[in-house]
């Protein structure tokens, strides 16, 4: 295990780099100097100048990107021109909701996809079977924004439930913060369910026809423990793998998402950046997601490493 | 619960054989709209419609009638004309950017899987890399430094479509015609989502360039009012979506036994 584990570390080391030179390179070759941005177009060339000299922006573009990477390195990704922020304090002030937003909405994606699964599998074939599977192909259909503003229609427009956008802190008023959250987290989690539903439904099929599900029925045990419990547990590995798959989603459905109900997390620091072209606020996030990024699926890596020994002792 | 009682074993024995070799009216449905959609984009300027930019301040969020049939938007101009030239804005970013990605991956997928040895460590590497960027991330990322324009948009959906192309390609090309058209035509309904969502964001083609996208954007703000103004372009866009899910899913289940149930 500590073998395979050192393996997907070190090979974590060369993606890690080349994202940050990727990262580095668009910010940089791409039209637009950054002088220019933060002088404004009314700059005389002499101050554009003694500015690129004063940034470093007349150095070699490799010397530049060491330069930054060894700053990066010790923890320092610039300060933003606009508000004077650096980029890890907007990061660490935005990462709970972004955070908070992510895991409310799968663990809602999770209570809707897995029970549907188990119920559909059970049926499989059935009139709610069907229904339930061409909805899911339906959901899949339908994009984030899409969702929300249906969501907002209904609950905050219609029906004046729930507020449309706006957030308060958890710690300053819990109700509130949740009050806030729900339809944010409910439009991810209507993209989640589906993936996780037809996945699993079809992982649960096979495993229902398995002899010791034969096997666990003819011992006369209660049909809810064989279906939780002995049917489930095969299917743990499927139920990671989608996981996986969906961070990436997740994270691009939470800038759409935080975008149009304001609230303050990592993706409407990326979108306001771009808004405003705070290059070095984009730069600094658009790194820091992408290491995040590779990370957790590195996390996930490893879960099924210890969910399943083939993996660890097989070829890796 | 209670019904596990039942066998499991018959319904599911029966079930991929009925569910195989069929092509419903849903299919053709989806046929039919996308048919629709394609017709209404390349006539649209032989179709008498007003134009999609020409604003009548007096005439803001004005009802459907003989002149404008689906009403006008927040800056008075035609609905129904902005709908039909947004379209083509989905189907040429929809279109060509899974092109682009199927030409550049599959090259490149080939190669690597033809040489072997340190091009294809290189290739895979280097989308490795790609795809270590969560793909809305690059997206926003790269328009953003690029600039807005519809062939920057292409070209970046294009790139990030590659990344998926290859993976097919090597593991595909023996016998891929039908998978190859299927894949098609799931990530059309993919880059036609993504770019909806880029344009939503303000960030996808400038204005005053009408698309599906930027439509429900403005028609957010009018919710309250005039919630049709979202509603059209957003049903629109997602029959068309689902349109493209259907046929590429009804293609695939065609070629792939192995995944009928799924």
């Amino acid at each position: 295990m500590l073998g395979f584990v050192a393996r997907r570390l070190l090979y974590l080391v060369p993606v890690l780099v080349a994202v940050s030179l990727l990262t580095f390179l668009i910010a940089s070759l791409l039209p637009g100097d950054l002088a220019y941005v933060i002088l404004g177009d009314q700059a005389t060339p002499e101050k554009v100048e003694a500015l690129r000299h004063d940034m470093g922006l007349d150095q070699p573009i490799w010397w530049r990107y060491l330069g930054w990477l060894g700053h990066v390195l010790q923890g320092d990704f610039g300060r933003s021109f606009r508000t004077g922020q650096t980029v890890l304090q907007a990061v660490t002030e935005r990462l709970p909701v972004s955070f908070e937003l992510m895991i409310l909405a799968e663990i809602i994606g999770l209570a809707i996809g897995v029970p549907l699964a188990i119920a559909c599998a059970v049926r499989s074939g059935s009139a709610f079977d069907r229904f339930m599977t061409g909805s899911a192909f339906g959901m899949l259909s339908v994009p984030t924004f899409l969702s929300a503003i249906l969501l907002i229609y209904l609950f905050a427009v219609e029906l004046r439930w729930l507020p449309a956008t706006g957030y308060v802190p958890f710690q300053e008023d819990p109700v509130g913060n949740l009050r806030f959250l729900v339809l944010p987290a409910l439009t991810l989690a209507l993209a989640e369910w589906p993936g996780i539903m037809r996945v699993l439904r079809s992982d649960m099929i096979a495993t229902l026809q398995e002899d010791y599900i034969a096997m666990a029925k003819a011992k006369g045990l209660k049909p809810s423990r064989i279906l939780f419990v002995h049917a489930l547990k095969p299917s743990s590995l499927t139920l990671v793998t989608i996981t996986g798959i969906n961070i990436g989603r997740l994270i691009g459905g939470a800038v759409i998402v935080e975008t149009i109900f304001a609230l303050p997390g990592i993706g409407r620091l990326l979108v306001g950046a771009i808004y405003t072209r705070d290059l070095i606020i984009l730069q600094g996030v658009v790194l820091l997601v992408a290491a995040g990024f590779v990370i957790m699926n590195f996390i996930v890596d490893m879960l099924y490493a210890i969910l399943d020994p083939r993996i660890r002792y097989g070829h890796a | 619960m209670a019904t596990l009682e039942l066998s499991i074993d018959e319904d599911v024995a029966v079930s991929p054989v009925k569910r195989t070799r069929r092509l419903g009216p849903l299919f053709w449905a989806a046929i039919a709209w996308i048919i629709l959609v394609f017709a209404a984009a390349g006539l649209v300027g032989v179709l008498p419609l007003p134009s999609p930019t020409d604003m009548d301040m007096l005439e803001r969020r004005a009802p459907a009638s003989a002149l404008h049939w689906l009403g006008t938007d927040g800056l008075g101009r035609d609905e129904l004309a902005r709908l039909i030239y947004g379209a083509r804005i989905s189907l040429i970013v929809g279109l060509c950017a899974p092109m682009i990605g199927v030409t550049i991956g599959g090259a490149l997928g080939m190669l690597a899987g033809y040489f072997r040895g340190r091009l294809e460590t290189l290739v895979v590497g280097s989308m490795d890399v790609l795809l270590a960027f969560p793909p809305l991330i690059l997206a926003l990322a790269v328009t953003a430094y690029l600039g807005q324009s519809l062939l920057n948009l292409t070209c970046i959906l294009g790139a990030l479509g590659a990344t998926h192309a290859r993976i097919l390609l090597r593991e595909l090309l023996p016998n891929v015609f039908l998978p190859l058209v299927a894949f098609f035509l799931l990530g059309v309904a993919v880059f036609i989502v993504v770019e909806g969502a880029l344009s939503f964001l303000g960030l996808g083609v400038p204005p005053p360039i009408s698309s599906w996208g930027s439509m429900i954007g403005e028609g957010r703000e009018s919710l309250d009012v005039a919630p049709s103004l979202a509603f059209i372009p957003a049903i629109t866009m997602f029959l068309t979506v689902l349109s493209f899910n259907l046929i590429g899913d009804t293609l695939r289940a065609f070629t792939d036994p192995r995944q009928g149930a799924l």
